[in-house]
């Protein structure tokens, strides 16, 4: 146990050796006086940032968009999810589940911003690429767990109301939803949660919201602007934790 | 009996009708705001573009040379993720220790130095979060302008967002754990790098390290992510792919990124196995 | 007796699980259009079984099975359906999702009678608010209308099953151990219900007891079975408390009734008063 603990630390240490060395990265360099003034000059610029309310104001619309893109991408997402995870609990036949279990894999696998740069292509630069981008990654999480909830939920509701002779639809939504539709509503609100910052920062490839502005204004080499941008970002950031917690203190009391 | 019956209304109509309501007065703006029109899609000209572009995606790009280029970005990516941790670890190391409550000399014995390293801690505290709650990406973007295109600015957005969190944890886990032996050098007028060393470090390494190779699996996933704003990598491989419409690149980079996932998911397993 | 008198004809039905256990061995009977019958028997001699079949839940693995005037087994999907929407099964554990509202529950017995469109609205507004009230204050439950169902007890709960079959308005109840999780007074009052619903309209009524003094008391007409196969199909002033022990012999001679320990067969332990329609 103890040699392996070195061979590990020897290992350790001669990984990150060699990736310094790989990317010929020379931290004596990154951190010499002349990198360091730049590096200081670059943050000054920054400062101050610019509160104009003309510029507020246009911070306050992409803060918007950046909520409407997380909001509308976690509601589509839990329409695909569910519509992904009844042939994948197995409702239509297995050859339907084994494929249906597949695609939410696969749709989450891939992680959000790469879906965002697919989906600038495919629909434009602009909010509608980081709602289907944030859509397609949701949907296979919220898929994947919304199948595994329906395999889970007691089948004889249904089951009963089938023997009174309903049909398989209707025993569904009367005797299987009830129980799944609480679980459903709830995960999709805390993945909206997460979506919110995702959204945020989902812009910089072009996918609309506030990592647009971001992208923007930095390219133009606008700092003071920037900074506002990241501001706004945090306080999102803050604002969200802090009504998920106070939201979570009254449901769960 | 039964004409009461007729007489009932649903308790929970009116709530539900409020809801509904509700949920539509805010989706609403949002499907104008994101500018949510799947007929964009449909748009003759951008499903020529699009379905062109995903007609390409198969079969896989696999040229010698290609192939190279990938397993040379894929290279980059584990190097800018692992050298990334290591300066994360740098910038964390010192930060907890400076935030860690165990270690205070102070409570140890109620003395005058109370107040004065509270205000010590504040600070490190501060640039900690600071350090976190900006994303790795927005970093990157950040670093990508100071710094130029390339590696290092993915080993430096790494290096700060991660060793914000890296700083967290490790302070909470030095503060979870049984501080007993440190506070007793502590008392004994051992100083505090002495106590952290032999008093602390040996019961809390194990989670330390396993958290460390959890942070790196997750830094192996931002790294590829970062490089497409040019940080370096196989994200930014994957960017000048689509920029070049070229499919069968775009999905061998998808491919070799899942696969980087999943080895990178066993490599954590295997290390977090061998430490604890 | 023309068929159209029958509700249920059984004739040499068997049932073997797929793990090789043969649950039902060979049963014939015939129960005629507003009879009103008990299955008793010892744990394991098929009473659920045989219950589920004539549910239409499992098919007999030999022989024919006619209910309603019909093979269900030969019917179409549509058909199937419509035959089973005449057919309401009180279970022992009520098979009701526990969120779900009392009133929707209620209303959920008539899905396979109601139009599609008229089934989907009443998801947004109970559609017959008045009807699942009437059914309630049969069970004295009127008060929890609106309660959701996993507020309720298991006695309440179980009256809330019995009032979903109740307003099916089925043409064959059949209840399979409906009351072996109630109390005493609350088992009398729901097979009460029950036989009093059966004789209003003159359906018929099949039902699977564990407590046999409840099966003497309220049915007509009481089969035992045993190990698949039928024992003795009865008046209930013509069984003996010999063939009651006979019956019970696998359980140590002890015959089950409603006080919660079972109690050894004492020569007048047992009311005997068949309800005469």
């Amino acid at each position: 146990m103890k040699v392996a603990h070195w061979l590990v630390i020897v290992a350790a240490v001669a990984v990150i050796w060699t990736s310094f060395a790989y990317l010929s990265l020379d931290l004596g360099q990154l951190l010499s006086a002349e990198a360091q003034t730049q590096m200081w000059k670059y943050t000054a610029s920054f400062f101050p940032p610019d509160l104009s309310l003309d510029y507020l104001t246009r911070i306050g619309e992409g803060t918007l968009e950046t909520i409407a893109i997380s909001a509308i991408g976690t509601a589509v997402a839990a329409l695909l999810g569910l519509l992904i995870a009844l042939p994948a609990a197995g409702r239509f036949g297995i050859v339907a589940r084994t494929i249906a279990r597949l695609l939410p894999n696969f749709l989450r696998s891939i992680p959000e911003l790469v879906w965002a740069a697919l989906m600038v292509m495919a629909a434009g630069l602009g909010p509608l690429a980081g709602t289907l981008a944030l859509a397609l990654h949701t949907a296979g999480v919220i898929g994947r767990l919304f199948a595994e909830s329906l395999e889970n939920t007691p089948p004889e509701p249904a089951m009963a109301l089938r023997l009174g002779g309903s049909g398989p639809a209707l025993a569904f939504l009367y005797g299987t939803m009830p129980n799944v539709l609480p679980q459903l509503v709830a995960y999709a609100l805390y993945r909206w949660e997460i979506n919110i910052r995702m959204a945020a920062i989902l812009g910089v490839v072009g996918a609309g919201g506030l990592g647009q502005m971001l992208y923007v204004s930095l390219s133009l080499f606008q700092q003071p602007q920037a900074l506002t941008v990241i501001i706004a970002m945090l306080v999102l950031v803050a604002l969200v934790d802090g009504a998920s917690a106070w939201l979570r203190d009254r449901l769960v009391r | 009996m039964r004409g009461e019956g007729h007489a009932i209304r649903d308790p929970a109509a009116m709530p539900r009708l409020a809801l509904a309501l509700l949920i539509i007065a805010l989706l609403w703006p949002g499907f104008r705001l994101t500018e949510f029109d799947l007929g964009v899609l449909l748009d003759p000209r951008n499903r020529e573009t699009m379905g062109r572009f995903v007609a390409t995606f198969f079969p896989l790009a696999t040229s010698h040379e290609f192939l190279q280029l990938v397993l040379k970005s894929t290279l980059e990516t584990l190097a800018i993720a692992t050298a990334g941790m290591a300066l994360a670890m740098l910038v964390a190391a010192p930060l907890s220790l400076a935030v860690s409550r165990s270690l205070s000399m102070s409570r140890v014995g109620p003395g005058p130095g109370r107040l004065a390293g509270t205000a010590a801690r504040l600070p490190a505290r501060f640039v900690l979060m600071f350090f976190r709650s900006i994303p790795e990406i927005v970093w990157a973007l950040l670093f990508v302008r100071a710094v130029g295109l390339g590696p290092a600015a993915g080993v430096l957005a790494i290096g700060v967002t991660y060793g914000g969190m890296l700083g967290k944890v490790y302070s909470e886990i030095l503060e979870s754990n049984d501080t007993r032996p440190a506070v007793a050098l502590l008392e004994s007028g051992g100083g505090r790098l002495g106590a952290f060393f032999y008093g602390m470090f040996p019961v809390a390494l194990p989670e330390l390290v396993s958290y460390t190779v959890y942070r790196w699996e997750c830094a192996v996933r931002a790294s590829v992510i970062m490089g497409f704003v040019g940080a370096g990598g196989l994200g930014q491989q994957m960017e000048l792919s689509m920029r070049m419409l070229n499919g069968g690149e775009v999905s061998t980079i998808l491919l070799t990124f899942l696969l980087l996932v999943v080895l990178a998911d066993a490599v954590s397993a295997l290390l977090r196995r061998i430490t604890q | 007796m023309p068929t159209s008198d029958m509700t249920i004809t059984l004739d040499r039905v068997s049932l073997t699980h797929p793990n090789g256990l043969r649950a039902v061995n060979g049963i014939s009977c015939g129960i005629g259009r507003g009879e009103r019958v008990a299955i008793i028997g010892p744990s394991g001699a098929g009473k659920t079984t045989l219950l589920r079949m004539i549910a239409t839940a499992l098919r007999p693995s030999d022989g024919t099975l006619s209910l309603l005037d019909v093979d269900p087994w030969r019917l179409d999907r549509a058909g199937l359906r419509r035959l089973r929407s005449r057919i309401g099964m009180v279970h022992q554990a009520p098979p009701i999702p526990p969120r779900q509202r009392v009133v929707t529950a209620v209303l959920a017995g008539k899905l396979g009678q109601w139009p599609l469109w008229k089934a989907l609205a009443s998801l947004v507004y109970p559609a017959d608010i008045g009807g699942a009230q009437r059914m309630l204050e049969r069970m004295e439950i009127a008060d929890k209308l609106f309660e959701r169902c996993d507020r309720l007890s298991g006695g309440q709960l179980q009256r809330v099953g019995v009032a979903r079959v109740l307003y099916q308005q089925a043409d064959l109840i059949l209840t399979d151990e409906p009351v072996s999780a109630v109390d005493p007074a609350l088992s009398d009052r729901i097979i009460g219900e029950l036989n009093r619903e059966a004789i209003a309209r003159g359906v018929t009524l099949v039902a699977s007891l564990h407590a046999v003094d409840l099966a003497l008391h309220w049915f007509p007409r009481v089969i035992g079975i045993r190990n698949g196969e039928i024992v003795f199909d009865l008046s209930p002033v013509k069984i003996s408390d010999a063939m009651l022990k006979d019956l019970y012999a696998s359980e140590s001679a002890v015959v089950p009734t409603q006080d919660s320990l079972p109690v050894a067969v004492p020569a007048a332990g047992i009311r005997r008063r068949p309800l005469c329609s």
